[in-house]
């Protein structure tokens, strides 16, 4: 059985199903208020939810129950400093670190926190909140966010960042120090003269491949990136696409040479009214388009950066998205094929896929 | 000192739907409730120390503003403000 964690304007919805099927809603909480991302710790099968409360701010919920039993508790430290000029909008991501109870989350304006007691208490990552680069971080239209946290397999101190719009962070020292990661990448929405110092770069996803953790690929604002050298350095991979605009990239776990991304336009960040999910096996030297079974006409879907996951790998590889129309489609093989997985759901923030056996969790998405 | 009247998450929070907290204006008493009951922290002020912006305050009945003074005797309530759409 798979576990699909839909993030919606107005609450988080479960679904359970089995790939190739229509999915079943199980289970709804935080009911009417916007769910930005929920994930479920594959490690003791704690979920997780962010949400922000119109009336009471941004928090993390988390529980060890059903979600929805109503024993969802608040996290504590999830928080700018006080007395400043800011205060915390709103955690993008929630993504489990590499060490006993380690949880990372990120979130407007450009902060990372950390948690070493399984989710429960919250620390700024002081380095990353005072880098003296940070004036020149640039809010988009979607904020300032850290969206998307990238662990290195067995090594806790090595950790990827994507701000947008400020770049790739990466730290090898467990957050002491940042150092930026942009050789590479055009921002074709700048002055040509700042482009080779710009630090305001609007990355929209990131991911690492598990299985070589020195590779990552990134969908830019423009062009889709491939990083062989643990995210320092990045070569333009998007050559072959229908459009170099996007939000979301997932990866197979199984294969550091694949990708797939969902193209829109740059004109309206929707699908050009036919929908594809693109796949690169070759580490982006060719892509193919995906779209047996999604809709070929009068389909503009907007797809966010966190509406795309992957449960499993190789050949067992589920594929998932969900759009801001309230659509969810699944693919059980791969992306060879797809199908509608769920429909008039509230417009979709974030969705993550896991794996449930008799109730419990065995294993999640990766990230 | 003052009355607070709480309802739904943040009664939940506190653990009571009625406290005693001092305070000469609205600001100082949030500040003050805050401190004295840390499940509340910044569910009603965020942490530039600023009202967030959906949640009503009423003095007596009355909407009241950050800089409206407090009496002893007066009864506060704090109230998600209505919205839609």
């Amino acid at each position: 059985m798979t576990e699909l964690l839909v993030g919606t304007r107005k609450g988080l919805f479960v679904l359970d199903g089995e790939p190739g099927s229509t999915f079943e809603i199980t289970a709804r909480a935080f009911v009417g208020e916007p769910v930005e991302y929920a994930m479920r710790d594959a490690r003791g099968g704690r979920l997780f939810a962010a949400v922000t409360s119109p009336f009471w701010g941004p928090r993390i919920w988390f529980t060890d129950g059903e979600p929805d039993d109503g024993d969802w508790q608040p996290a504590r430290g999830v928080a700018l400093p006080k007395g400043g000029d800011d205060a915390l909008e709103r955690i993008w991501v929630i993504v489990a670190g590499e060490a006993d109870g380690l949880l990372y989350a990120g979130g407007d304006p450009g902060v990372l926190f950390e948690s070493r007691d399984n989710g429960e208490t919250w620390h700024l990552n002081e380095a990353l909140w005072e880098h003296p680069t940070r004036a020149r971080w640039r809010r988009d239209s979607g904020g300032l966010s850290v969206h998307s946290i990238a662990p290195w397999p067995g090594d806790p101190d090595r950790l990827a960042l994507a701000i947008s719009a400020a770049g790739v962070w990466l730290t090898d020292d467990g957050g002491t120090t940042w150092s930026h990661g942009n050789e590479g990448i055009v921002a074709d929405y700048l002055p040509e003269q700042t482009r080779a110092t710009a630090i305001d770069l609007c990355v929209h996803h990131l991911e690492r491949a598990p299985g070589r953790p020195e590779r990552l690929f990134l969908q830019f604002h423009g062009g889709v990136y491939r990083s062989d050298d643990a995210g320092r350095s990045w070569t333009d991979i998007g050559a072959g696409l229908p459009h170099d605009f996007g939000f979301p990239v997932v990866l197979d776990p199984a294969d550091p040479d694949s990708a797939y991304v969902i193209p829109v336009t740059t004109a309206d960040r929707v699908t050009d009214g036919c929908v594809a999910v693109w796949e690169t096996r070759d580490a982006g030297a060719t892509w193919t388009a995906r779209e047996r079974g999604l809709p070929q006409r009068n389909a503009w879907l907007s797809v966010l950066r966190q509406s795309f996951t992957a449960a499993h790998s190789g050949s067992s590889l589920e594929l998932y998205f969900g759009a801001t129309s309230g659509e969810i489609f699944g693919s059980g093989n791969a992306g060879a094929s797809w199908y509608g997985v769920a429909t008039r759901l509230p417009a979709i923030a974030s969705l993550r896929a896991g794996r449930r056996s008799a109730g419990v969790t065995i294993t999640l998405a990766p990230r | 000192m003052a009355i607070v009247r709480l309802r739904g998450q943040l009664e939940k929070l506190a653990g009571s739907s009625e406290l005693a907290v001092a305070g000469t204006t609205v600001a100082d008493l949030l500040q003050a409730l805050e401190q004295e009951h840390s499940g509340l922290e910044g569910w009603i002020l965020d942490e530039r120390g600023v009202l967030r912006r959906h949640v009503n305050v009423f003095v007596n009945g009355e909407p009241a503003k950050p800089d409206n003074l407090i009496a002893e005797t007066d009864t506060i309530e704090i109230l998600p403000a209505i919205s839609g759409g």
